[in-house]
């Protein structure tokens, strides 16, 4: 096929041919083409299927309101479903499908459903398939499934990259059409940062698209000279096929470029950016939409907006159709016919529904007044027109226009709600405009060109001098106030046929008169019960004629009826685009332990904690499982020694004059006379009294102590303590800082963990028993002067050791231990193993501690002071905590062969298993190697005073369940003895 | 949003982490009479006006004050920023 349907002149570089399919078939167009007007130009009329009924559907505007001409662009991964023809530029190699069809495009087996359409009335989901109940899980619901959306996605991963970024400026100009152009010309020549964006590759909005004077040039040459003049200033940023997408607090505006999507290929650049726009002021210049007129069949391809048919010939030099065909109720619709006529198309009729003399000299074309069309034939291409008075006009493509809606969906976007003028028949901004926004030109109801540009620099000048900038002197652009009368018709009542307000939901007039019968009245309801104004489009053409069907059924006026809220986005944005780079692996930063590399080399697994990876244990040689390595890590741990990196642990430099009276406040049990040299395992509680937290805290010396967090609280505990400090108890002289990513630090456990640090602490310091006691600390030096701090604190209950070293000599430290470990048998050991011999000591984690559990039900009651000030104590002390007596207990299995199960609840022997005689839950478990057997923590009411008592575990989960005993969290080394030797 | 910070001038509200109400620096006296009651009423209840509104603003991503911005919760408006060290001195924190 040719480009059969090409007239002269347009805006397109006809020395630029590209190459493209569309269902396979080979067409060609030109640079500056859409893949819209491309396809008219080959004279492809028969683009898609609509939603619901199948109906054969063409291009029906020329912008980002396009709501039947959606494809499927490119293949494969890059394969993008429901794309705006309309908006699509045209490039080499394009290729484009036609979506929501089963078999061909041409004979769509879908299609029956329009056949079916009395029984698929809006609502009909919640009439029909109501019964028999039994059917809808094997038949409805799948047949519904697969019918239901339009494009098809790849399900490939999406190959392309998204950016996202900020920009600041003075002013953002929201569109470049006349208004937007003559406001960032205002605006630029007065020196302020002026960011121009407009959704178009082509700056120039309606300029570009009509035959309109702008200072005796065409408005196309005006606009390339303005566009020419600002991108000379250094202080202004064009940014084309830039969408504004949504208006946001404080003058923030979300922006999205598409920065490769006109190209065959990214070449590796990002195909989209999301743009967060910062702006002190804003003026909206986006223009408006035309609205079409309901009537019988007007949904066939050929029925087109009256200004898209407008565009196609004029910019594009492509017609949409050989015999058009006008129908209006106002007088820009009589531009499209003389631009036609001017361009050498045939227009054969103007179908004017007023009573009113030609507008402009037409050659050739009937001017039918008083007159309105009522249904149209061809079932894949509009082949005539039938009138009111039911004379027949032969066309292939008919221009509608019903007057133009301005685009005030960005004013709407915070508390905006718009106006109704009277004397334009639209809705206008009003209410409430976001922060620093003001609208000009055909957005804000100034429909004509010589208005609008006035109107842009006018806005523009204030906006700037709110600034404190002088607005230059220069005049505004001069043209002419084309005529725009229009005598308001929505839809024409003698349609006996279905008349479309909603091509892309399917939603007719019928639809809405049944709406309001069934008492969906209000523009909220009528939206979800009938789907008007959904999915891609939003409804842009079809929104107000819907709302003026309901009204006319209500008796209401227009404004009275109200529209829905405008919602970001204008147009869709693809979830690529708003994930940026943070997808996959660079979802969430990923932290690295300082012995990262050297457990890597040897031999590590690791699991995701938070956003660190951590070590879970080392597989040696011959270890068939993860138990083989970690029996063996914990148990080398409790005869030899083990180390462990826990530089994951949150670490707090506190310090300051009133340090150790601030850490009193923020624990609850007492830290005010901890000596100088010792460390104190602390609770934190929340302010109602429920643990949150624990760790050690050291006293390096008077005035300084370094605290110690769990892992997961690392940053919630520094916020928390910050909060303490500055809303709390402002003027204690208290500084903190985070040093978890300034240390690296080490658990060396075991009974020859001593005999180790001898050979890396230097020898200065006495590391014997009476030397370096249990729960010391000090700043010390290692392996011939490394600055460190050393702690003789042990989570395994062993004899043990934290070292801290700089983080930048953590990876060698771990290897220098290791090395240095050898002649003790030392090992590392991962986090599972660490779990392990917690388990054993009966110590708590985020299991224990987990947002429900008190101090007293932990066994730690005694460390709650009554005495002092702190944080959590009084509502510690409500009598329902008080009164609870669930207590953490060990747990074994009376048969030692069966593995306890974490989650089971427990019950009394003798008790049914219900809710009723719940009396506990386990909340940890492992298999102890070194007592052979399985073992678990738990919560169980009154346990401490049930010890030897056997208890029904029970999962209901697993189907499962056990007799346990119940003994003393403390599984290993009752009395401390290991740790304090 | 866009938040004044006192020190540091505008920034984003992104850098922030949200507490709610600024009530929570106005902790009881734990010795007094009806300790239990005021701590309950401190941590359990809380006005929540459409309008006007005192709120804490933990600059997280930056300097680490909290602040009390005045927000109005209907048009996000913020009309007033301070540190919120210097609204506990003047509420007469003395510690």
């Amino acid at each position: 096929m040719s480009q059969i349907n090409r007239v002269k002149g347009g805006l397109i570089d006809r020395s630029t041919p590209m190459n493209f399919t569309f269902n396979g078939k080979s067409m060609q167009g030109f640079a500056g083409d859409t893949l819209a007007s491309a396809l008219l130009a080959n004279g492809q009329r028969l683009v898609g299927r609509s939603f619901k009924y199948h109906r054969p559907r063409g291009i029906f505007s020329a912008g980002s309101e396009e709501p039947n001409a959606l494809v499927q662009l490119r293949s494969g991964a890059h394969q993008e479903p429901n794309t705006r023809a309309t908006v699509a530029e045209l490039f080499d190699g394009l290729t484009a499908t036609s979506q929501n069809h089963r078999g061909s495009l041409e004979f769509d087996l879908m299609a029956l459903t329009d056949y079916a359409s009395p029984f698929l009335s809006a609502g009909f989901y919640y009439k029909t398939f109501m019964w028999p109940k039994a059917l809808w899980e094997k038949f409805y619901e799948p047949v519904i499934r697969s019918s239901a959306g339009l494009g098809r996605l790849s399900m490939d991963e999406d190959p392309d990259i998204y950016d996202k970024g900020f920009l600041h400026c003075d002013l953002l100009v929201i569109g470049a059409g006349p208004s937007g152009i003559s406001a960032a010309l205002a605006a630029g020549r007065s020196g302020a940062r002026v960011i121009l964006a407009d959704e178009d590759f082509a700056p120039g909005g309606r300029l570009n698209a009509e035959t309109l004077e702008v200072d005796g040039m065409s408005g196309a040459d005006w606009a390339t000279q303005a566009l020419a003049e600002l991108a000379a200033m250094d202080n202004v940023q064009i940014m084309t096929r830039t969408t504004i997408y949504g208006s946001y607090d404080h003058g923030v505006y979300g922006a999205l470029e598409r920065c490769t999507d006109h190209l065959a290929s990214s070449n590796g650049k990002p195909r989209q950016i999301l743009w967060r726009i910062y702006s002190k002021r804003a003026v909206l210049a986006a223009g408006s939409t035309e609205r079409p007129i309901a009537f019988g069949n007007n949904d066939r391809p050929g029925v087109m907006l009256a200004g898209a048919v407008r565009t196609y010939v004029n910019r594009f030099g492509a017609t949409p159709g050989q015999q058009v065909a006008v129908f209006t109720n106002n007088d820009d619709g009589w531009r499209t016919a003389a631009d036609l006529a001017a361009k050498g198309v045939n227009v054969t009729a103007i179908i004017d529904s007023r009573d009113k003399p030609a507008v402009c000299d037409v050659p050739g074309a009937r001017h039918i007044r008083n007159a309105a069309v009522r249904d149209t034939a061809g079932r894949k291409g509009l082949k005539s027109v039938t009138l009111t008075d039911d004379q027949i006009i032969d066309c292939d493509c008919l221009a509608v226009s019903g007057g133009w809606n301005p685009n005030v969906h960005l004013t709407c976007h915070q508390r905006g709600r718009p106006e109704w003028r009277d004397d334009i028949s639209a809705f206008v901004p009003g209410g409430t405009l976001p922060v620093g926004m003001a609208v000009a030109g055909a957005a804000n109801g100034a429909l004509t060109l010589g208005a609008a540009l006035a109107e842009g620099r006018a806005i523009a000048n204030q906006q700037i001098k709110d600034l404190g900038f002088t607005a230059s002197r220069k005049a505004a652009p001069k043209a002419e106030d084309e005529a725009f009368e229009c005598s308001p018709m929505w839809h024409v009542g003698e349609s006996i046929k279905r008349a479309w307000l909603d091509l892309q939901n399917d939603v007719t007039v019928k639809d809405v008169k049944l709406s309001h019968r069934e008492g969906f009245r209000s523009v909220e309801l009528l939206k979800r019960y009938t789907t008007l104004g959904m999915a891609t489009d939003q409804g842009k053409t079809a929104n107000i004629p819907a709302l003026a069907v309901m009204a006319e059924c209500t008796g209401k006026t227009i404004p009275e009826t109200g529209t829905t809220i405008f919602r970001p986005p204008y147009t869709p944005v693809p979830l690529g685009a708003l994930g940026g780079r943070a997808r996959g692996h660079d979802f969430r930063p990923t932290r690295l332990t300082p012995s990262h590399e050297w457990a890597k080399a040897n031999g590590a697994s690791f699991v995701t904690v938070g956003n660190w990876m951590r070590a879970e244990w080392y597989t040696r040689p011959g270890e068939k499982g993860w138990r083989d390595s970690v029996d063996r890590e914990a148990l080398n741990t409790r005869t030899n020694v083990g180390i462990c990196d826990v530089t994951t642990l949150g670490k707090i430099d506190v310090q300051g004059k009133d340090a150790a009276e601030f850490l009193n406040k923020v624990y609850s049990n007492a830290f005010a006379k901890l000596a100088v040299g010792k460390v104190r395992y602390g609770l934190m509680l929340r302010e109602d009294g429920i643990c949150y937290d624990d760790g050690t805290t050291a006293r390096m010396s008077e005035n300084h102590f370094v605290m110690t967090t769990t892992t997961a609280n690392a940053v919630l505990v520094f916020r928390r303590l910050e909060f303490a400090r500055q809303c709390l108890w402002p003027n204690m002289d208290v500084h903190l800082i985070s040093t978890t990513d300034g240390w690296a630090q080490f658990a060396v456990a075991g009974p020859k963990s001593r005999d180790l640090l001898r050979k890396i602490v230097d020898e200065d310091t006495d590391l014997s028993n009476e030397g370096f006691p249990f729960m010391g600390c000090a700043e010390v030096t290692v392996c011939g002067g490394t600055p460190a701090r050393l702690f003789r604190i042990s989570f395994s209950g062993e004899l043990a050791f934290e070292i801290a070293v700089p983080a930048r000599f953590g990876n060698s430290m771990m290897e220098v231990l290791n090395k240095a470990g050898e002649e003790f048998g030392a090992a590392p050991y991962g986090t599972e193993a660490l779990g392990v011999m917690r388990i054993e000591k009966g110590h708590v984690t985020a299991n224990e501690l987990n947002g429900q559990t008190t101090a007293q039900n932990i066994g730690l009651g005694m460390m709650v002071s009554q005495k002092k000030e702190c944080i959590g104590n009084v509502l510690s002390q409500r009598p329902e905590m008080v009164g609870d007596d669930l207590r953490l207990m060990g747990f074994r299995p009376v048969d030692h062969s069966l593995d306890v199960i974490a989650g089971s609840h427990f019950i009394t022997k003798g008790d049914e298993a219900n809710m009723a005689n719940d009396q506990g839950w386990m909340t940890s478990t492992a298999w102890s190697p070194n007592l052979g057997h399985s073992i678990g923590l738990g919560f169980i009411k009154r346990g401490n005073e049930r010890i030897g008592e056997v208890v029904r575990a029970v999962s209901p989960v697993h189907g499962k369940e056990m007799e346990v005993e119940i003994v003393s969290a403390h599984f290993i080394d009752p009395e401390g003895e290991r740790l304090r030797g | 949003m866009i938040i004044n910070h006192p020190l540091l001038g505008p920034r984003d509200a992104a850098e922030f982490i949200y507490l709610g109400d600024a009530s929570l620096i106005d902790r009881p006296d734990w010795q007094a009479e009806d300790a239990a009651a005021k701590f309950y009423e401190y941590g359990y209840l809380r006005d929540n006006p459409a309008g006007q509104h005192q709120e804490l603003w933990y600059h997280e991503q930056g300097d680490r004050s909290w602040l009390v911005v005045t927000r109005n919760t209907l048009t996000h408006e913020i009309t007033k920023v301070e540190l919120a060290r210097d609204v506990a001195r003047t509420r007469g924190r003395d510690k």
